[in-house]
């Protein structure tokens, strides 16, 4: 009881600290502990006309349905195999570019690419995507670029699966290779200049110096991003996706999280749909966790 | 350093040509929009490849842009939206930062992994909105407001702000007699204002973009925001399309060159929707650039 007590005093003495903090528990009640309250779906029939209590218990059988379906390889494949184009091609893009600013002196010169190549990262994901259908039509300018390299014909880009993940790809490093920049040019500003001038004593290249200082000094930034890179795969932002797929794509642009989408808020199939999305929470949580767990040990870089 | 220079020369140019194709390509969908915005939607048809100047001068689109209601109520919405989301957003991460950053608070390191698990571990689409449903935010324009209330991410950044603030400094004010609330306002608040400046950009940008609360949520096509109504015009052959599936609320009643004339409102649209936080991105860029090294201290 005495830590009752304890407490009681301090609301009294700090009440406007209990005040500010009702509205924010409230909130994360509500917004987040909520919808995992309801994730009890998962192992029900759900029928909102039911009602929860009513609705029947049926233990594991939409998890056994989801593993046993035919989509379940279908978007577990897609979900990494566009991961891995993100992390192969837009994660390295940034570093690509902030190395190459680094060895800009003309300052001018920098600014203006710098503001420029921000541009995209101001535009919403929906004009965006707008933009993406707009140019990949039929008589887009990318559509043409493609027929005149290629000197085939094609109709518009994201009618064809094969597209797919290079348009969604390209066109995110589009959005935010520039932004993206900024974070491993602030870590490049703060390296130790003698490193270089050390370096360049013993007569190495430029070339060499970005291999063997800069981007050594610069990994750890590089780890942590990439932990909360992998921690995201299955999260993976599904509202690019619905922007730019349709049933011609499905088979290689249908990721976990527009499946469940799909699934759940257009097909009604709500307690199927919430097991996949669980599936692919606890997925992406270990994912993360294990990333974590290899970052610590390869390095000092890690999230907690 | 001699011997080298020549290879060092052959490296810059390198690096400036890389860098100058790279602007340009960043530049160039944007200019090509602008461009065929005000083109003759006839010959913009017609046309093929890159647009370097505009195909004759016609502004047909942005009239029809400003005739038809829709996308200017959509904008009206957008703004109720981001105004009044905006602010309860910097609100609520004040009050949580400020109740996180107290020294003496109980629990402290319970309720920091309570806080955190939900970065990592949610619900999911699902449950969140039949939630949303039960507590009556379907077709309910708050459905816009409290959902995304609160970042848990920005109120982190934002403890880790305030909690930079020397203690001797709070303590000062308390035994001169202030009171919580205004140590809050007038200490606190004031020396947090870059890491302020930088959240509230951040809420900004995020409630003007948001789009997919609005689709599953909201009904009624006068609450829609803009961008909502963006989607439905730009992305209107997603066969998926939520609701009318309509080319937007933009009607054309001509029949001979509606497809022309419908190309040429996606241009004027996207313009219309994006120009004006192009032309104000190059002021606010230093405090995002800001916000970057504030997450990074973070992280």
């Amino acid at each position: 009881m005495r830590t009752g007590l304890v407490i009681k005093k301090d609301v009294k003495k700090n009440w406007f600290v209990y005040l500010l903090a009702v509205p924010v528990i409230a909130w994360f009640v509500i917004f987040c502990y909520g919808p995992m309250w309801g994730l009890l779906i998962a192992f029900k029939d759900f029928k909102p006309l039911l009602g929860f209590s009513n609705s029947d218990w049926v233990g594991l059988k939409h998890f056994i349905d989801f593993f046993q379906g035919p989509y379940f390889l279908r978007v577990v494949k897609n979900t990494l195999l566009l991961n891995v184009w993100g992390l192969a091609f837009g994660f390295t893009a940034p570093i690509i570019l902030a190395l190459m600013l680094n060895e800009i002196r003309d300052g001018k010169f920098k600014k203006l690419v710098q503001t420029i190549t921000y541009m995209p990262h101001f535009i919403s994901l929906v004009v965006v995507c707008g933009m993406i259908h707009i140019f990949t039509a039929d008589e887009g300018v990318i559509t043409q670029l493609l027929q005149l390299i290629t000197g085939r014909d094609y109709t518009s880009l994201l009618g064809y699966s094969n597209f797919f993940r290079p348009i969604y790809t390209f066109s995110d490093i589009w959005q935010s290779i520039g932004w993206s920049s900024i974070i491993y040019l602030a870590a490049m500003s703060s390296i130790d200049s003698t490193l270089y001038e050390a370096a360049e004593m013993d007569g190495i290249g430029r070339l060499k110096k970005m291999w063997h200082i800069t981007l050594p000094q610069i990994s750890p930034v590089i780890i942590i991003l990439f932990i909360f890179a992998v921690g995201g795969i299955m999260a993976s932002s599904y509202e690019k996706i619905i922007l730019l797929y349709n049933p011609l794509t499905y088979d290689r642009a249908d990721v976990i999280a527009s499946y469940v989408y799909r699934r759940g808020l257009r097909e009604a199939s709500l307690s199927y749909s919430t097991a996949v999305g669980l599936v692919s929470s606890l997925v992406n949580f270990a994912l993360l966790w294990v990333t974590n767990k290899i970052a610590s040990r390869k390095s000092e870089a890690s999230l907690w | 350093m001699k011997y080298h220079s020549i290879s060092s020369k052959a490296f810059d140019v390198t690096i400036y040509v890389l860098l100058a194709a790279l602007t340009l390509c960043c530049l160039y969908p944007i200019v090509h929009i602008i461009f065929a915005s005000v083109s003759d939607p006839a010959r913009l048809v017609a046309h093929k490849g890159v647009l370097l100047q505009p195909l004759g001068l016609t502004f047909d689109g942005y009239k029809l842009i400003f005739k038809d209601n829709s996308l200017l109520v959509g904008y009206k919405n957008t703004i109720l939206y981001v105004g009044l989301g905006t602010l309860v957003n910097m609100l609520m991460t004040i009050m949580g930062a400020f109740v996180l950053s107290r020294r003496d608070l109980y629990f402290k390191r319970y309720i920091m992994i309570i806080i955190t698990v939900t970065m990592f571990f949610g619900g999911g689409l699902i449950p969140w909105f039949l939630l949303m449903k039960d507590i009556g935010l379907y077709n309910n324009l708050w459905a816009m407001i409290l959902p995304t209330a609160l970042n848990t991410w920005n109120m982190i950044v934002l403890r880790t702000g305030f909690q930079s603030i020397p203690a001797e400094l709070e303590e000062a004010a308390i035994i001169d007699g202030a009171s919580q609330l205004k140590l809050l306002v007038n200490v606190i608040i004031p020396l947090s204002k870059a890491t302020l400046a930088v959240i509230f950009l951040y809420y900004l940008v995020g409630n003007w973009n948001s789009w997919f609360n609005a689709m599953v949520l909201l009904k009624d096509r006068d609450q829609f925001p803009l961008q909502l109504l963006l989607k439905e015009i730009l992305v209107a052959n997603d066969s998926t399309a939520t609701t009318q599936g309509s080319a937007g609320g933009v009607i054309i009643d001509s029949a001979s060159s509606a497809t022309a004339f419908r190309e040429l409102v996606k241009y004027c649209t996207i313009v219309f929707s994006t120009l004006p936080i192009l032309m104000v991105y190059p002021f606010l860029q230093k405090y995002f650039v800001k916000g970057v090294y504030v997450g990074s201290i973070k992280g």
